[in-house]
């Protein structure tokens, strides 16, 4: 992958130019992404590990940390499968309406967070569209679990059918149609030939929308109610420390999330790793 | 004319069924609610709502900072792509895996980890106090913590085009007589502008409605340091719901021209990688 | 085998978040309330728990006083509400429909167990002089107060402004809106709670003076005596932060009679001790007696001389109404 570009010098930049300009990647990146996250762990841990061990342990924060962790698997459960058929449908067939489709796919990353949780509001708020018809079955969606985990689910909906569809745009459909003129059943394709060959595209996928579900504090905080100990997920938890001035327990819990994000990016090396490694075996093995 | 042409692989009905039903469900239904409350207002009514000085104040600063956050990541991004790609140098493993903290980092954190560093007492406050810049609680920790949360775009749109940017070219431009700079600004450069504005495009995308992190860092402050995400909180907690869909309705409209816009640039990369 | 591991992965979380006691309430409340409430609902259950045998869990949440009534209205299941303000409630009777616009007349005192009014917090030693709302608009002073059009206690701060600017020109209107509006022009971060106002002014050092609640200076100067002191100013208001039981909700759950005693509750000596401990202004005479000294003798004007909070909302922080035309040039 590293080309050995920078050995041969008419084809790389003097020594000067080239020690400059890692001085300003070290530089900007030292600023914007070292320094903040350096931050959180020396104010996590700046009033000793006790006083961080009590604020992750707290009750109120373990359920936090639970509401989060439910939401982030419901989410990747419910929008991979939703990435798989999606992709299915999309790159196995061609029909009127694709593009548009694959738009529609897209716009949850583009709306403004706030606005992801103002919609739930609007539909399933006492005042809402559908308030009366909820309230009357006594049916809580907002200010509940599932008030929130739809935000999520929104705020993390192109994840996976996003990574999936270019995937299986690239792997054509020859292997599948082979295996269908044989005789095998849809699943059985599926299962022993699509499903092999994403599997790598399809945990990234889960990883992103996992990473982002994880952290979302916008949508969230509009839908959420704000009980401690019952709809506080823990990126919520953080803001409330923050305002009852226990900075430190708040930082603490913010590492938490911290060293969260950071597994993320090592398990998504590791899957780019693998996806390289598999990509490259197709190459070389036709 | 069919609604699709003929293919053996079976599961075309329930897969599309699903992804429609479940996109209905979980996008359109809940994005037409929006629009429907917005409809309880007349047009007049509308168009001063999000004509308002200070809606347009937040218009300005939302835009205005997202704009410039994703002008420094599009110099910068170009720069760290530019040095993974080509250089080596020790920690380079590390910093590449790190470029994608923003997307993980949770928002929350981001902002209170900013405003540390950046509020007077903090780390980076305390030297530039001194100076008399002020960061945090002014529109420039706004444009802080854009250029934090749309870090990742221009670097990972602009690094797998320069990884397959073959060196034959740059051959064939310095054996024709070109010097490093007319190579990089000719040759390589014009390749690359599509992927920079996709990558512009998506960083401005994502920080135009960015909430969590900016909250913590910004004065919140009409018509100074309010952005339009906290505006419509702040109607939406006044009871002003119709106001508070009518700015909504007008930041989505924004998000469907980006994304438009982000999808034709992607079309229009795949074809000249074709 | 993947899907066997999260299927339990999700069972094992959904019964954890199911199991509850019997009983449980949730009480809405505004910003500064935590620490007070915290102590108050242990006090309570222990005491429901003594007189009746039934276990009460009390759920809280917190939030700027008018965020926290637009959730009621939108569908919290809140039992009680504890807000900053009668306007707030009141919003929550109109809009939301779930309890009667009589409330603030189903308990003694309007519905005002305790009250509180406004005070300053300034750096340690009082370096810039302020001793009285008129040294607030001195050049180069900054003032931090949060957002009146979504905090309680903002209001309040901006009302205690006023009165204090028109008891000082002789009754005038006029005269008072200018300083207010001069008072704005020195604020510099508008937070949305009294809490985010507080952290901006006491951690992050910014501003010279914090317009507060009375308890939430104490609090702010018990956490930082080094930092922060206490100025009274000559005239404030007397801030009366209403509490009410939501009908709709506690008789949907079954709670009324429990969210009943819960209110009642606050009216007792105990309670009103636990009040006076966490430097709100109790009403019970012996707390009155106990931690009277607390509170410095001042001028209060009250909500009545502005001719009450539905009043007070239409012509000052309404859209398009006086706050909005003072802070937006």
């Amino acid at each position: 992958m590293n080309s050995p570009v920078a050995d041969k010098p008419h084809l790389t930049e003097p020594a000067w130019v080239r020690r400059i300009l890692i001085g300003i990647v070290l530089g900007f990146l030292g600023l914007f992404l070292f320094l903040p996250l350096t931050v959180v762990f020396v104010e996590a841990f700046r009033a000793g590990l006790g006083v961080w061990w009590a604020a992750v342990s707290d009750p109120v924060a373990w359920h936090a940390i639970r509401l989060s962790v439910t939401v982030t698997i419901l989410c990747v459960v419910l929008n991979g499968l939703f990435g798989l058929c999606a992709a299915w449908a999309i790159t196995r067939f061609r029909f009127v309406g694709k593009g548009f489709l694959i738009s529609l796919i897209d716009l949850p990353f583009a709306v403004s967070p706030v606005i992801s949780g103002l919609i739930f509001v609007l539909l399933f708020g006492a005042q809402g569209v559908m308030g009366d018809w909820l309230s009357d079955r006594d049916i809580q969606i907002i200010f509940a679990l599932p008030g929130i985990l739809l935000a999520t689910l929104f705020v993390t909906f192109p994840f996976v059918a996003r990574e999936l569809i270019p995937l299986m745009e690239a792997q054509g459909t020859e292997e599948e149609e082979a295996a269908r003129v044989l005789g095998a059943s849809g699943w059985t394709i599926f299962r022993r030939i699509t499903l092999p060959a994403i599997r790598w595209g399809l945990l990234y996928g889960c990883i992103l929308c996992s990473a982002r579900a994880l952290g979302e504090f916008g949508a969230v905080s509009v839908v959420s109610g704000h009980i401690r100990g019952q709809t506080n997920t823990l990126p919520l938890h953080i803001e409330i420390l923050y305002n009852e001035y226990q900075f430190a327990a708040s930082f603490a819990c913010a590492s938490l999330l911290s060293l969260l994000a950071l597994l993320t990016l090592v398990a998504k090396r590791f899957v780019e790793w693998r996806m390289n490694q598999h990509q490259s075996h197709l190459k070389t093995t036709p | 004319m069919h609604f699709r042409s003929h293919s053996v692989l079976p599961g075309f009905g329930p897969t599309l069924g699903i992804t429609v039903l479940y996109l209905s469900l979980i996008v359109l239904i809940p994005l037409g609610a929006l629009v429907l409350k917005t409809s309880e207002l007349t047009w007049t009514v509308f168009w001063s709502t999000v004509t308002d000085p200070r809606v347009l104040a937040s218009y300005r600063l939302s835009f205005g900072a997202a704009a410039i956050a994703a002008l420094i990541n599009a110099v910068f991004g170009v720069i760290v792509a530019w040095v993974l790609v080509r250089y080596r140098f020790p920690g380079k493993a590390l910093i590449d895996a790190l470029v994608d903290l923003p997307f993980a980092l949770p928002t929350a954190v981001a902002g209170i980890a900013l405003t540390a560093l950046y509020a007077p007492n903090g780390w980076l406050g305390q030297l530039l106090t001194p100076l008399g810049i002020k960061v945090a609680y002014d529109w420039k920790g706004v444009v802080v913590a854009l250029t934090f949360i749309g870090l990742p775009f221009v670097v990972r749109t602009v690094q797998p085009i320069l990884e397959e940017l073959g060196k034959d070219v740059e051959e064939a431009a310095v054996s024709l007589g070109a010097n490093r700079w007319q190579t990089i600004t000719r040759v390589i450069l014009p390749e690359l502008w599509p992927a920079i504005l996709t990558g512009f495009a998506l960083a401005f995308a994502r920080a135009v409605g960015e909430y969590g992190s900016v909250v913590f860092i910004s004065g919140n402050l009409p018509m100074k340091t309010e952005i339009t995400p906290l505006l419509i909180i702040t109607k939406l907690e006044q009871y002003e719901y119709a106001q508070a869909t009518a700015i909504a309705v007008v930041m989505l409209v924004v998000s469907f021209i980006l994304l438009l816009l982000i999808n034709l640039l992607q079309h229009w990369i795949s074809r000249r990688r074709a | 085998m993947k899907h066997l591991l999260i299927a339990t992965a999700l069972l094992a979380f959904g019964i954890t978040l199911k199991a509850e006691d019997p009983i449980n309430l949730l009480n809405v409340s505004y910003d500064p309330t935590r620490e007070l409430y915290a102590e108050f609902n242990a006090a309570f259950a222990a005491d429901y728990l003594k007189k009746t045998g039934k276990t009460v869990k009390i759920d809280q949440s917190h939030g700027g006083s008018g965020k926290q009534a637009r959730a009621v209205i939108d569908g919290l299941k809140a039992d009680v509400v504890t807000l900053a303000l009668a306007g707030d409630i009141d919003s929550i009777a109109d809009k939301g429909r779930q309890l009667p616009k009589d409330w603030q007349s189903r308990l003694p005192l309007n519905s005002t167990p305790y009250s509180s009014t406004i005070v300053f917090l300034v750096r340690k030693g009082n370096p810039k002089g302020l001793k009285d709302w008129g040294d607030l608009v001195k050049p180069g002073i900054e003032v931090i107060t949060p957002n009146p059009k979504t905090s309680g206690g903002a209001r309040w701060n901006y009302l205690a402004a006023w009165g204090w600017a028109k008891k000082a020109n002789g009754g005038s209107d006029e005269k008072a809106q200018a300083f207010v509006k001069d008072l704005f022009a020195h604020v510099p971060v508008l937070d949305t709670g009294a809490r985010g106002a507080g952290t901006t002014f006491v951690q992050r050092g910014i501003g010279d003076v914090l317009l507060a609640w009375e308890n939430e200076a104490y609090l702010a100067v018990k956490e930082t005596p080094d930092a922060v002191e206490f100025v009274t100013p000559s005239l404030s208001i007397l801030a009366e932060p209403p509490v009410a039981l939501v009908d709709k909700v506690v008789d949907r759950k079954g709670t009324r009679e429990v969210a009943e005693a819960y209110l009642k509750f606050l009216y007792t000596p105990e309670a009103q001790d636990l009040i006076g401990k966490h430097f709100y202004r109790p009403t019970d005479p012996s707390a009155v007696a106990k931690y009277g000294d607390r509170f410095k003798k001042l001028d209060l004007v009250t909500i009545a001389d502005f001719g009450g909070w539905a009043q007070v909302q239409k012509l000052h922080f309404a859209d398009g109404g006086i706050f909005d035309k003072i802070t937006i040039k």
